[in-house]
């Protein structure tokens, strides 16, 4: 399947410092179209139809989650554009912000139109700091050429802190508190920031927006598989001779990305999602990705024959000790359990009952963890152990 | 519970933001920054102390005047991170978690930083060094004062 350009369409093609090259490419039409053509219903159905699904990892249809915040009752209404991907291996939302944060100012004033917010957030995370202004003037531009109305973007910045790309953890950030996870139902589209009825996308999910409203989500929706439409934009990383942001069709399949894109050679394993994503050894190579196969915030680590899957796991395990917010014992407890275990294994001092105690750990985390951090946070574990589960047995302590 | 309900109600403005802005204009929330600060807010010191110690870019023990994170996720360490990490150590004589004694460095491993097709990357306050190899480092720290 071909590569193709609606996420990325403008990047370097305009400067992210100057609107005027954003407007020659058609720049806020989607807004005027959504604004004095379209009620918000229409716009809303119009993402419905896309099918376009979010893209920070969790894949929840984008139409119906602007639709229940709009349905929802509430003088204020909240949109938030997170922009803390902290997933490990993940730069894509760097690059579209280093190389055209207008489009995402323009797809969250939509998305600000359609559910009836007047204030909008990024979320930028700390180690972005370098891009603050860029995106700030980004914002200033907008508004002082009277495209955002009577909409507000704030940006707030993050502090350090994985768990904050979670979204209830990001809205305790933005409140001032710790980055803990909240307990769900309530959902943020009922009571999200300040118990208000708030949607929360991810970058990529609305750089799609305005193509969506120019173009009908009957035309995105013919791209794709039946259950993931649109594009994927991918940051792939490791052993690859060239690494970096690639756009495809979903539905593409690994090969295409790793192989003929990024140019990897004898490769052993990839680590698709990060540290709470799947690995997959080299013989899945033609997986599609897609929703309904693999996919995640579309991190794909590549590892050559030379590494070693112990310790693959065992770094990625340490991340997410590291990382977990404490909330939950499950997460706070089963991460660093596991990561115990892995550095024995590590140093050929695995016990035979370590794998057994690894997998009712991983299936207790994935059952009982309180966020998407905790229920994916044994992936490694586990499709290792599925995959490479020599790997473990021969570092077992007198094999 | 009821009286942190009542405090949170209190803050006026963001405490996250108020602590951004203090690690920014002091390099350090101290003991004595914390303590003063629940005062005047009328909060228990646990609230304010909860948030500073939750984020890896704040700190509650003082910094140097640069501080250098070096990734040390997954991406990173396949092109070689663990060198920078050494070259680093070498070139300043101190270990990650530490300060130099002339308060000019802070050394920290971070976890990813969204640089890995640049790998290995690091950052140095807020600027970002990507490309690395061990010999480029002494140039680098040389710019930082």
């Amino acid at each position: 399947m071909p590569q193709a350009k609606i996420v990325l369409r403008n990047c370097g093609v305009i400067d992210a410092k100057r609107i005027s090259t954003f407007l020659e490419r058609d720049g806020f039409k989607a807004l005027e179209k959504a604004r004095r053509e379209m009620t918000p219903e229409e716009v809303i159905n119009e993402v419905k139809v896309s099918e376009l699904r979010g893209r920070g990892g969790a894949g929840f249809p984008c139409g119906i989650k602007w639709e229940g915040a709009r349905n929802s009752p509430g003088d204020s209404k909240y949109v938030i554009c997170n922009a803390d991907e902290g997933e490990v291996g993940t730069f894509k939302d760097r690059y579209i912000l280093e190389n055209d944060p207008f489009t995402l100012v323009e797809g969250l004033t939509i998305a600000g139109c359609a559910i009836g917010a007047s204030q909008g957030y990024i979320y930028l995370r700390a180690e972005y700091h370098y891009l603050l202004d860029l995106l700030k003037d980004a914002i200033k531009q907008a508004k002082e050429s009277g495209f955002l109305g009577g909409f507000d973007i704030d940006v707030y910045e993050g502090a350090g802190a994985y768990v904050c790309g979670e979204e209830s953890a990001l809205m305790e950030s933005i409140e001032g508190k710790r980055g803990e996870s909240r307990y769900r139902p309530p959902f943020p589209t009922v009571a999200g920031l300040w118990q208000k009825p708030t949607t929360i996308n991810n970058v990529e999910t609305l750089m799609n927006i305005p193509q969506i409203v120019l173009n009908g989500g009957g035309w995105y929706s013919q791209m794709g598989t039946e259950r993931s439409k649109g594009t994927k934009v991918f940051s792939v990383s490791g052993d690859v001779t060239r690494p970096g942001v690639y756009e495809l069709v979903l539905g593409s399949p690994l090969r295409e990305l790793v192989e003929e894109l990024a140019l990897a050679r004898d490769v052993k394993l990839m680590q698709i999602g990060g540290a709470t994503g799947r690995i997959l050894p080299y013989d899945m190579m033609d997986t599609p990705l897609a929703f309904e196969h693999i996919l995640g915030a579309g991190a794909v680590t590549v590892f050559d024959e030379s590494r070693d899957v112990i310790d693959i796991v065992r770094r990625t395990m340490e991340f997410l000790a590291e990382e977990s917010c404490g909330k939950c014992t499950p997460c706070r407890q089963g991460t660093e359990a596991m990561a115990e275990i892995m550095e024995r294994f590590c140093w050929g001092e695995g016990a035979k009952r370590d794998i057994k105690v690894l997998e009712n750990l991983a299936e207790t985390m994935m059952l009982s963890s309180l966020c998407g951090l905790g229920q994916a946070a044994p992936f490694a574990v586990v499709d290792t152990l599925k995959y490479f589960r020599g790997d473990y047995e021969r570092r077992i302590r007198g094999n | 519970m009821s009286k942190k309900v009542t405090s949170q109600n209190k803050v006026p403005g963001n405490l996250l933001v108020v602590l951004q802005e203090a690690q920014t204009r002091l390099g350090c929330l101290s003991p004595e920054f914390m303590v003063e600060l629940a005062d005047s807010l009328d909060v228990p010191v646990n609230d304010v102390y909860e948030i500073a110690t939750f984020y890896s870019f704040l700190s509650v023990k003082p910094l140097g005047r640069n501080v250098i994170r070096i990734c040390k996720s997954l991406p990173c360490y396949l092109k070689n991170g663990q060198t920078i990490i050494d070259a680093v150590e070498k070139e300043i004589g101190i270990k990650p978690g530490e300060t130099t004694t002339d308060d000019r460095f802070s050394f920290e491993l971070t976890n990813c930083i969204g640089l890995c097709d640049r790998a290995p990357a690091m950052l140095i306050n807020n600027d970002v060094h990507v490309d690395l190899t061990p010999r480029k480092i002494s140039q680098i720290l040389k710019k930082y004062k």
